[in-house]
């Protein structure tokens, strides 16, 4: 038994390395922090991780341990008739029961330590920021929709499935919800924070370095949970106010011939009954807002990558792609479909 | 008729000894007769098995999902059928398996423990029964009528509220919801009863097989924590049927409070399953080491503080959805303490095994196995009772990974260790103990393949309940991995009912305590007799049949012409008086069918609850239809 016993554990040890080996470097991982409330977190998350091995693997041998002395119970002979060992030996036994509680409960308060200062310093980093900003995101089965608040109206910003943040400012996510409960959840950056119907939750976000980082909803919210993916891009302040100073003008007009025929059938059809174009009549109010929808990196809440061929495919049959989800299925003549894609992809 | 006969005529009652014992206990015949059974071993037998079919139903469930996570951007189920089969298997695991597993072999087992020769209300454990069998039936006809409940197991609101789930889906889980509740405590409610009151003489509180505390501390959690659940359960159902609008935010009604309510039951019931589960660990530890338990008033008083802490630290499941800090601090160090109470536990069957004399028998491979899992599935509950490490893999298959570790490990584990080691018992054979290690390994090891990757799944950020994910998130590999390991763990299940079924026809013969072991259910025949004793033991130490043989005292005096027991008193377990129970009875199969009717029927149309209560009512009357005592019968 021994040798199963020290079997395992090489296992499971070899294992563990092999697959934690594989973690680092991803678009949507806890342990590759792209700011400081993640790193800290992190941070936690380390120290956990390496405590409570040594006590698992301490544990684990101890236990193991049982199955290789040599006399099992210590007093053989009294054990026999009473199924009890001596007196001396159960007192030891106590003595080691008693120093491992205490061990247990001291270990404990440890980790209720650092876990609650932790978790004090990354709720409370907006108090102490100055240049905070605040994004209002709500979501929709099965969508994000992002604003960018500001107190003079002409400045507010609305987009989907994207939120931009420049480095180094704490932005303050303000959480709603149309429908049912979902969680925003960018792991690179900070825990999740469910978004409640009838309730506004908050939660902090904050990057230091330049990045793309990928969120995804984490509380279930029905038949398309599985795609409902937005991106955070974290790029330094002046590209971020490029970038808002663009998202703030209304769509351009098309000049060019087959585009204006692709904004005639967008304009003619049902999808405005849903979606909005600034500078067009298009002002739906229950789906993405598509004014810069060009600019952006995915379709159908970054189910599919942007590009000319998903968004023929989605706009002729989204239920396919997405199966349930509320974007209605427009018949389009096959002769309107090319320019109509011209024209949203020229949204930029 | 003739036995019993001249057992009344005798003068002495006992002289009509095992003849009258047994006709007075006899199960009635007939399909009828059948279905009247009140005895403990017939109804916690049929628990056992009804959950054991469950449980094979939930893990065909579980490898449907394994199946259609394999692999990137799978085909292989649509999402809708994937949102039903995932609220299925944990709704099955949890309220048609795990729970009722843990009360029918408390069910059979306790009794038997005590010295006693039935549970204290037959009947009513009858209906209990009966109760479950219609929350299984319920449910799977929702499953089988394109009605499975889509919402989770947890069916939070809105999304289970009735804008946003059309159809009888969450009816169907929120009626089963009410089905197996009220099952449940009767079980809890008779096995209070029981324990407390149905001990051998001698059996003083101290002197209680640590089985009978953990499903004494479990019973107690039912009664306090299934309410709860039922209110939630009910919050939704009349939301959806009659437009009350308790939880639905559309009119003013809190999601969150459903969240409270559903985890004050959902956090004590991780509970109700993993206690009796100490229980079946300590039965093992101290027969198969063949030592007294290490630190009885330790162990007892942790799991009674378990059942009390459990209750402290739902908001837990709750983090992301935003609380004071104060409140997150407060709960965070009540779920931390879980870690205390359970570590206690650990290292006394540690010093147990450490100074005992190991038998490693299967069912002590099941226990060493429950150790390594389980330890390892409370280090990472220690980590999500931290706030912020809860917010980043709540939700993930960290925590998925997390809860099977425990539940697995710390109940499904300790469970088949019981199974091995009570078959003898429960059936007169052995199990073939070099397959069952067999079946030991490959069962550890496909757990381990199955879940341990989940963990990092979580970390790289898989979320729960999605029913696919596209290729570029890495996700793949430890998904296939996770998949054959769920192949191999079916491939144990196969194994352990190869053996069971063999061993049931061809195992060795067991005799009466083939583990020599010290509790009182080793001292009854094997399988046990409808009355387990021909004589009421009495409890002369902790380990009574480790009490040299001589000193192995009975009770005499009792009447054998009639389902008499002896009461005694709750905390020395003194003789207090004689006590007739009831015999066989089809009534509470009727009460049953009464009150399904009207649970079944109330999600169509509320005056379904008018007719269940008028055929319950009906029942009731015959159920307690007044009889004479046995010697004024002509």
């Amino acid at each position: 038994m021994n040798w199963s016993g020290k079997r395992i554990i090489t296992c499971i040890a070899a294992l563990g390395i092999l697959l934690l080996a594989g973690c680092g470097g991803h678009q949507q991982s806890v342990i590759d922090p792209g700011g400081p409330l993640a790193g800290r977190t992190a941070g936690l998350w380390w120290f956990f991780f390496w405590l409570l091995t040594a006590i698992f693997i301490a544990v684990l041998a101890l236990t193991l341990w049982t199955l290789t002395r040599r006399h099992r119970g210590i007093e053989q002979e009294s054990l026999e008739v009473t199924h009890l060992p001596s007196e001396q030996t159960e007192s030891k036994l106590t003595r080691v029961v008693a120093v491992a509680t205490i061990a247990t409960v001291v270990i404990l308060f440890i980790l209720l330590i650092g876990s609650v200062v932790a978790g004090k310093a990354n709720a409370d980093l907006g108090s102490r920021a100055k240049n905070a900003m605040v994004i209002d995101l709500t979501g929709n089965q099965w969508w994000w929709q992002v604003r960018y608040d500001n107190p003079d109206p002409r400045r507010i910003v609305t987009t989907a499935n994207e939120i931009h943040i420049p480095i180094g400012r704490p932005v303050e996510i303000m959480g709603r919800s149309n429908d049912v409960i979902h969680s925003f959840w960018v792991p690179n950056l900070q825990g999740k924070r469910d978004l409640i119907p009838s309730r506004v939750t908050t939660n902090w976000i904050e990057a230091d370095r330049p990045g793309t980082f990928r969120g995804q909803c984490a509380e279930f919210c029905g038949l398309q949970h599985a795609h409902m993916v937005l991106w955070v891009i974290a790029e330094p302040e002046d590209k971020f106010e490029a970038w808002l100073n663009a998202q703030l003008r209304p769509s351009v007009s098309p000049t060019d011939s087959v585009k204006q025929r692709g904004q005639q059938v967008f304009l003619n059809h049902e999808c405005i009954f849903c979606h909005s174009i600034r500078g067009t009549t298009a002002a739906g109010q229950v789906a993405p807002d598509l004014t810069h929808f060009g600019s952006r990196r995915g379709i159908g809440a970054n189910t599919l990558p942007n590009t000319f061929g998903n968004l023929g495919g989605w706009i002729v049959d989204p239920q396919r792609v997405k199966p349930g989800n509320h974007m209605a299925t427009v018949p389009i003549n096959a002769a309107d479909l090319q320019p109509l894609l011209e024209y949203l992809e020229s949204l930029k | 008729m003739n036995r019993m006969d001249k057992a009344l005529t005798q003068p002495d009652v006992e002289t009509g000894g095992v003849a009258a014992l047994r006709h007075s206990w006899r199960h009635p015949g007939g399909i009828i007769g059948w279905f009247s059974y009140d005895t403990h071993q017939a109804i916690g037998m049929r628990y056992i098995v009804t959950a054991f079919i469950f449980l094979l139903v939930g893990g065909i469930e579980a490898l449907l999902m394994r199946f259609q996570l394999a692999h990137p951007n799978s085909g292989f189920l649509s999402p809708d059928r994937y949102n039903e089969i995932f609220s299925t298997h944990g709704t099955t695991m949890m309220f048609l398996f795990a729970v009722p597993m843990m009360e029918g072999m408390g069910i059979y087992l306790v009794p038997l423990m005590l010295g006693t020769r039935n549970v204290a209300f037959p009947r009513l454990n009858a209906f209990g029964y009966w109760m479950y069998l219609g929350g299984c039936i319920f449910l799977y006809w929702g499953v089988f009528s394109n009605s499975a409940p889509d919402a989770g197991w947890f069916s939070y609101v809105p999304l289970a509220g009735p804008q946003f789930d059309f159809g009888k889906r969450v009816d169907s889980w929120c009626q089963m919801i009410t089905f197996t509740e009220v099952s449940a405590m009767c079980v809890g409610a008779e096995l209070i009863a029981t324990i407390f009151k149905m001990r051998a003489p001698g059996m003083s509180l101290n002197r209680i097989p640590l089985f009978c505390w953990s499903m004494l501390v479990q019973s107690f959690m039912v009664i306090s924590a299934m309410p709860a659940v039922m209110i939630a359960s009910s919050y939704i159902l009349v939301d959806r049927t009659s437009g009350t609008n308790f939880v639905n935010p559309a009119e003013g009604g809190d999601p969150l409070l459903y969240q409270h309510v559903f985890w004050f039951f959902g956090h004590p019931e991780v509970y109700i399953m993993f206690i009796p589960a100490l229980g079946f660990v300590s039965a093992i530890v101290v027969a198969h080491s063949r030592r007294q338990i290490f630190g009885y008033p330790a162990m007892v008083l942790s799991m009674v503080a378990t059942g009390f802490i459990a209750f402290g630290l739902w908001v837990h499941h709750m983090f992301a959805t935003g609380l004071p800090q104060i409140a997150q601090a407060y709960f965070t160090a009540a779920s931390l303490m879980i870690a205390i109470t359970s570590g206690v536990q650990i290292f006394c069957w540690i010093a147990t095994l450490w100074t005992g004399r190991i038998r490693m028998s299967t069912a002590m491979h099941f226990v060493f196995g429950f150790i390594a899992i389980f330890v390892l599935g409370g280090l990472t509950g220690v980590m999500l009772a931290s706030v912020p490490l809860d917010l980043q893999v709540h939700d993930t298959f960290f925590v998925v990974a997390h809860f099977h570790y425990v539940i697995i490990g710390g109940s499904v584990f300790p469970l088949f260790g019981a199974f091995y080691h009570w078959f003898p018992k429960m059936t007169g054979r052995m199990m073939n103990e070099p397959l069952g290690k067999i079946n030991f390994w490959v069962l550890f090891i496909g757990f381990n393949l199955t879940f341990f990757p989940m963990h990092i799944l979580g970390l790289k950020g898989m979320t729960r309940r999605i029913y696919t994910y596209s290729p570029e998130m890495g996700w793949g590999t430890l998904n296939l991995l996770a998949t054959w390991g769920a192949c191999v763990i079916a491939l144990g299940g196969v194994l352990f009912l190869v053996n069971f079924f063999w061993s049931r026809k061809a195992g060795k013969v067991a005799g009466n305590n083939p583990w020599d072991a010290d509790s009182l259910e080793w001292a009854a025949s094997s399988p046990p007799e409808n009355y387990n004793f021909e004589h009421l033991p009495v409890a002369t130490s902790r380990y009574p049949l480790w009490t040299p043989q001589e000193d192995f005292t009975v009770v005499t005096g009792l009447r054998n012409d009639r389902r008499e027991v002896l009461v005694t008193t709750l905390m020395d377990a003194k003789p207090h008086h004689r006590y007739v129970l009831p015999g066989p009875s089809i009534w509470p199969l009727l009460a049953a069918i009464g009150v399904s009717v009207g649970f079944a029927g109330s999600v169509f149309n509320n005056w379904y609850i008018v007719w269940g209560s008028i055929l319950t009512g009906l029942a009731l009357i015959g159920w307690f239809w007044p009889r004479r005592p046995v010697e004024m019968l002509p």
